[in-house]
């Protein structure tokens, strides 16, 4: 039995009366890869904010890397990564200024920085690029920078959001393969949220599925293929039968524009 | 034991210059920014001040109207262009950066306080214009370095007073929209009511309590005693200073409350 990275025990996000996380219990092994399923407005985007201690839960409690989220918020921000769903690093600078900036603010020794700057560049396929300025970067470049931004300290737990959104099938084969080596070569354990079933069916250790903030199924995709019963099934079949149709949800106006801005971003 | 003391507020400074740094690596790239930023006080100075100068509406005391209103165009200028700093913590928030920031071991204080300096920094470029301006105007100037040193941290100082007040405005109401709503709601008061343009003496009476409560007046008071060779402060540059060091410290703390706000 591995190490335990991430326990989150009856995690609850409340907005007003509208309850976006409902009592989430979970716990994901040390260099596993797990993927949280569900249609827009499940409760996925809300999870993630709170496990990187951007929001703070109405209940329960979370440990990220054996640290509280909520009473050793900065000793969880020093052990995890985090790319958002949104671009997040600056277009108007280089994408080597880019990385310079996080060395920093995370402490990298001095005499380190350079040498770790260049290798996450070389690791991301970027060392030719990282003197030109990010906002002449392709959307599939966009999102390797952003995933050595996030790993240059090299975190325990890379969180990521919707980390293919917006991307050519070329490019999102290209990120898979990076973050898949960026656990082989430094054991990171990877949660992350998607919509593509077949990311998750094809790269994912184990995975849940959220309907309407609760966890409606957990498991490999083999055994959540096999809970069906009675013959052979897809994962499809398996998130419409856990997850509903998904006509009735679909997030709110301000998530499914944000979901669109990045996606033109980065296409 | 000091070694303890000393650590989180060193701690505190690399990372606070930290963001000024990110912030001003954008001007190498495209400082046409501060360019546009000249424009304004060129034409307060050289339409407005010369036209009431030889109006002569304004008593001034012993010194000519232009040289009054030279350090309150500067002060103006700085707060013009500050108060609308908070546009690009807005942008941030839509795009995923200040998530990314906020999910990093950066103290909260020193991102508010990083980018007030780096909007401080970038207002030197006004005060360049500024005093060639006034140079050509004849506006007699104190050129002992004493007195720049001082006039650059004023306006930096106050730069960043402004620019934190415009990121908690940011902070409270998110979007753009109302954003500059507030903005333009805000600055013309700010700059009538402060002895920019006219002395405090020939205000009404609710008008001069309104002044004294704004910084904006001790901004200008302690740039008018710095810049000029032969004005006086009305307050006295020890209290000129403390308000505008209280205020800013006041507004970073604020800020650093509500920036968290911005990730949700």
């Amino acid at each position: 039995m591995s190490e335990i990275v991430l326990e989150i025990k009856n995690l609850t996000r409340r907005f007003g009366v509208f309850t976006a996380v409902d009592a989430l219990t979970l716990s994901v092994n040390s260099g596993e890869i797990f993927g949280l399923l569900g249609s827009n407005g499940a409760g996925k985007t809300t999870t993630i904010k709170m496990l990187t201690t951007l929001l703070p839960p109405s209940a329960g409690e979370a440990r990220v890397a054996g640290f509280s989220i909520t009473n050793q918020a900065v000793n969880v921000r020093r052990a995890i990564g985090y790319v958002p769903q949104a671009v997040s690093v600056d277009g108007s600078l280089t994408g080597y200024e880019n990385l310079l900036i996080f060395a920093k603010l995370y402490d990298l020794p001095h005499r380190e920085q350079q040498g770790r700057i260049r290798e996450a560049l070389k690791f991301m396929g970027l060392t030719a690029d990282g003197g030109r300025l990010v906002g002449q970067y392709s959307g599939g470049m966009v999102r390797r920078l952003e995933i050595a931004q996030a790993t240059l300290h090299r975190p325990r737990v890379l969180f990521l959001d919707e980390p293919t959104v917006g991307l050519d099938p070329i490019a999102r084969d290209t990120v898979w393969k990076l973050l898949v080596d960026l656990r082989a070569n430094f054991g990171t354990t990877l949660f992350f949220t998607t919509h593509y079933l077949e990311e998750a069916e094809s790269h994912c250790d184990r995975m849940a599925i959220m309907h309407l903030g609760k966890m409606a199924a957990l498991g490999t995709c083999k055994e959540l293929e096999a809970s069906l019963g009675g013959g052979a099934h897809t994962l499809s079949e398996v998130f419409v039968h856990y997850a509903g149709t998904a006509l009735d949800a679909g997030g709110n106006f301000r998530d499914v524009s944000a979901e669109r801005a990045t996606a033109q971003r980065l296409g | 034991m000091t070694a303890t003391f000393i650590h989180p507020l060193t701690a505190f400074l690399e990372k606070t210059f930290v963001i000024t740094e990110f912030e001003l690596r954008k001007l190498r790239h495209d400082f046409t920014e501060l360019i546009t930023r000249a424009l304004q006080p060129a034409l307060w100075l050289l339409i407005f001040g010369q036209v009431f100068s030889r109006s002569g509406a304004m008593h001034t005391g012993n010194i000519p109207y232009l040289d009054f209103i030279a350090p309150g165009i500067l002060a103006q200028s700085v707060l013009f262009v500050a108060i609308f700093y908070g546009i690009n913590v807005i942008w941030e928030r839509d795009l995923g950066i200040v998530q990314k920031f906020l999910a990093s071991p950066t103290p909260r204080a020193a991102l508010v306080l990083g980018k007030g300096f780096s909007a401080g920094i970038r207002s030197l470029s006004q005060t360049a214009i500024v005093y060639g301006l006034s140079l050509l105007l004849g506006v007699k100037l104190n050129w002992s370095p004493l007195a720049l040193l001082n006039v650059l941290l004023i306006v930096v100082l106050a730069a960043t007073l402004f620019s934190t007040f415009s990121l908690i405005i940011a902070c409270i109401v998110k979007t753009r929209e109302r954003f500059m709503g507030v903005g333009q709601v805000l600055t013309m008061p700010l700059f009538f009511a402060s002895n920019a343009i006219y002395p405090t003496d020939i205000m009404p009476g609710w008008l001069k309590v309104i002044s004294h409560l704004n910084p904006l007046t001790y901004v200008v008071d302690a740039l008018r005693t710095f810049m000029l060779t032969d004005s006086t402060s009305t307050f006295g540059s020890g209290l000129d200073y403390a308000v505008i060091f209280l205020t800013t410290t006041i507004l970073v703390f604020i800020g650093a409350r509500l920036y968290p706000r911005l990730a949700v």
